[in-house]
């Protein structure tokens, strides 16, 4: 597969708040101190968008936005791919136990919500953007697959893409069922050519050579990135924060791992 | 784009099981809606349910995955010798270079709803035999695919609610452009829940009767459930195929608003006409479209418009969702399979359980079938979100 460039990038998780504070992190140049996460209000939701709106669309919007305004790019001209493994959680288990009724009355605005793409959704609203846009899911393999979706799309289609990958955890008894023990999330716009800002370049290869995937030697940060299926893509970031040239092995479908070599830019 | 031909295709839904009952059905313009009974629901509406999958669990080796969903998949699978074709292509390519791709909206959430049902009253837990990875997790049925066809290439689950399995032909055309498989299984399944009936009725988008497209009374929709499958491979390396070939696809957002089409259809004339340049053609070289049509007030307005915006007023065009309702995730496949039937049967379905156009329409909707040579199909799906695709087919020259 040929290169894509990474020009922007968007994090929002407990203790990484924000690219520049969590490349900090991740470069090794300040201790991780996980602390529960400040609410999010994102000024690309209007007030009365916004009070329509969940914590999961949130943290999309959130960090689509900073990867935006870190690339210094029009949001509107960019295809959009989201990648999330259990979609909103909170939404499921407000309709799952309304639905459990014998006289069920579902929220009109909940259930609009509950589909899916409901944070593309949003986020093409509050961007105007008319191009094409994708919401998917691996599993474990969540954050692999939307960015192979989203390099795909770069490669193919001749747009620059926003990758915006988000997990939540879902509320009990669901969290029973798939543990998620801290909310991810992570944004990336990626383009086709180089420019003078790019941060990285990076080839997919799949499967990768490896059969073992990336860890982190900091044990809470590797905390982390088992904690949630998005936070699969730590090693990526931590290569990203660091400016090192890097192979890493992601985890995709099937036991395969998905392999990406980082090549920073000057 | 370069053309990927439809190798061999499938489906299962409330016309029946395998593409010759749904082709008989539509040909003898049987309905597969009836009065809802499912699971106890109590709303007066139709719905398009599929007979007999209580009966049909899936293989002993996957029974982690059973659930109603997985149960329409596999039965999507095991028609048409459908699951007999992917075995002769991954022998040919090996089973790492075949991808799977499905689409759906609520995946297997039935089961958790199910579970939900039978909480412990002191506790809250759900069952212990509530299997959340492999029935309602939106991946699970994907999986289910890929481990019933022994299939180890990319896989990806499509979400984007009723355009999931329209958008999964545009995926599978990336992949195998950047060479990452030989060939590609796509395919759609959506199964009847609580969530979607009591929730589509809490926008009031479901009619009391069966689905009326392009009716000037039309009163809202019809859920149904479906599955269907597609193998798509370049034309080259196709040993035989169905004569259909995928000839481009367009991908569009609203913008607009999370249930409601943009008005005018903008969002849904941008997908059509990004469709048309994908395959480098134009509106004249389309013979028939098969329409997102779901019979509620505002999609059918708007997509009529769209239509009008891209193509004037002479392309024939109808929808087909009097048939089998809105299989919701499971609507790209479905109408994918059946635009692949006009063109190989040669025939235009007009509009069933509509009595008269809604007379604001501008565009040249079918209320009675035509035979004619079908060249070329362009099939509509649109989206909660704003999420729209638009797939053209076409005779394989």
């Amino acid at each position: 597969m040929n290169p894509v460039y990474v020009e922007g990038i968007g994090l929002f998780a407990p203790g990484l708040v924000g690219w520049e504070q969590g490349a900090t992190v991740l470069a090794g140049r300040a201790p991780y101190a996980p602390a529960s996460l400040p609410k999010l209000v994102p000024a690309l939701l209007a007030p009365d968008v916004r009070r329509r709106t969940t914590d999961h669309i949130r943290l999309a919007v959130e960090v689509a936005g900073e990867a935006v305004r870190h690339a210094q790019c029009d949001a509107a001209t960019l295809a959009s791919v989201f990648a999330s493994s259990e979609s909103d959680g909170a939404i499921t288990h407000n309709i799952c136990e309304e639905v459990a009724r014998p006289h069920p009355e579902v929220s009109p605005t909940r259930f609009h919500n509950s589909v899916n793409n409901a944070p593309a959704g949003y986020w093409c609203m509050a961007v105007g953007s008319q191009q094409p846009s994708s919401s998917v899911a691996a599993f474990d393999g969540t954050f692999a697959a939307g960015l192979l979706e989203a390099c795909a799309q770069v490669l193919t289609e001749h747009l620059s893409v926003i990758l915006v990958a988000h997990d939540t955890p879902l509320p009990e008894p669901l969290n029973s069922a798939r543990p998620m023990g801290a909310s991810f999330g992570v944004a990336l716009v990626l383009t086709a050519e180089p420019t003078a800002r790019s941060l990285a370049r990076l080839r997919l290869t799949l499967p990768a050579e490896e059969s073992q995937e990336s860890v982190l030697s900091d044990s809470a940060l590797e905390a982390l990135r088992r904690a949630n299926p998005v936070a699969r893509s730590l090693p990526l970031l931590a290569a990203l924060a660091r400016q090192q040239h890097t192979h890493i092995a992601l985890p995709y479908v099937g036991g395969q791992n998905l392999g990406v070599t980082l090549e920073p830019m000057p | 784009m370069t053309p990927l031909v439809l190798t061999t295709f499938s489906a299962v839904n409330s016309l029946g099981y395998g593409v010759e009952a749904v082709h008989a059905a539509l040909i003898a313009r049987r309905s597969g809606l009836t009065p809802c009974t499912f699971e106890q629901v109590q709303l007066e509406t139709y719905a398009g349910e599929v007979a007999g999958l209580d009966a049909l669990p899936v293989v002993p080796e996957l029974v982690e995955f059973d659930c109603r969903n997985n149960r329409l998949a596999q039965a999507a699978l095991r028609q048409d010798g459908f699951e007999q074709q992917v075995a002769a292509a991954r022998a040919r390519y090996g089973a790492q270079r075949i991808a799977v791709i499905v689409g759906t909206s609520t995946s297997g959430i039935l089961e958790t709803e199910h579970a939900y049902q039978q909480r412990d009253a002191a506790s809250g837990r759900l069952p212990a035999d509530y299997h959340f990875a492999t029935t309602h997790n939106l991946y699970a049925s994907a999986e289910f695919t890929r481990r019933y066809l022994k299939l180890e290439g990319p896989t990806l689950m499509v979400s984007t609610a009723c355009s999931s399995s329209a958008k999964v032909f545009a995926s599978a055309w990336r992949m195998l452009s950047l060479n990452l498989c030989n060939a590609v299984v796509v395919g759609g399944v959506d199964s009847l829940c609580r969530n979607t009936l009591y929730g589509f009725s809490s926008l009031d988008l479901v009619g009391r009767e069966p689905c009326r497209p392009c009716d000037a009374g039309r009163g809202g929709i019809s859920i149904g459930e479906a599955a269907g499958y597609a193998l798509l491979e370049w034309p080259q390396r196709a040993a035989k195929h169905s004569g259909v070939a995928l000839l481009g696809y367009g991908e569009s957002s609203d913008a607009y608003h999370m249930s409601t089409p943009q008005p005018e259809g903008r969002g849904a004339a941008l997908s059509m006409q990004r469709a048309l340049d994908c395959a480098g053609l134009s509106p004249a070289d389309i013979d028939y479209i098969n329409m997102h049509g779901t019979a509620s007030l505002v999609n059918d307005s708007m997509e009529d418009k769209a239509i009008t915006t891209v193509f004037g007023t002479h392309t024939a065009c109808s929808s087909t969702k009097g048939w089998t309702g809105h299989a919701l995730g499971a609507a790209g496949i479905t109408e994918a399979v059946i635009s692949a039937l006009c063109i190989q049967h040669g025939f235009m379905p007009g509009c069933l359980n509509a009595r008269s156009i809604d007379p604001a329409f501008t565009s040249e909707v079918l209320l009675d079938h035509r035979a004619a040579t079908v060249q070329r199909v362009l099939s509509n799906s649109f989206g909660f979100g704003g999420s729209n695709c638009s797939l053209i087919f076409g005779a394989v020259a």
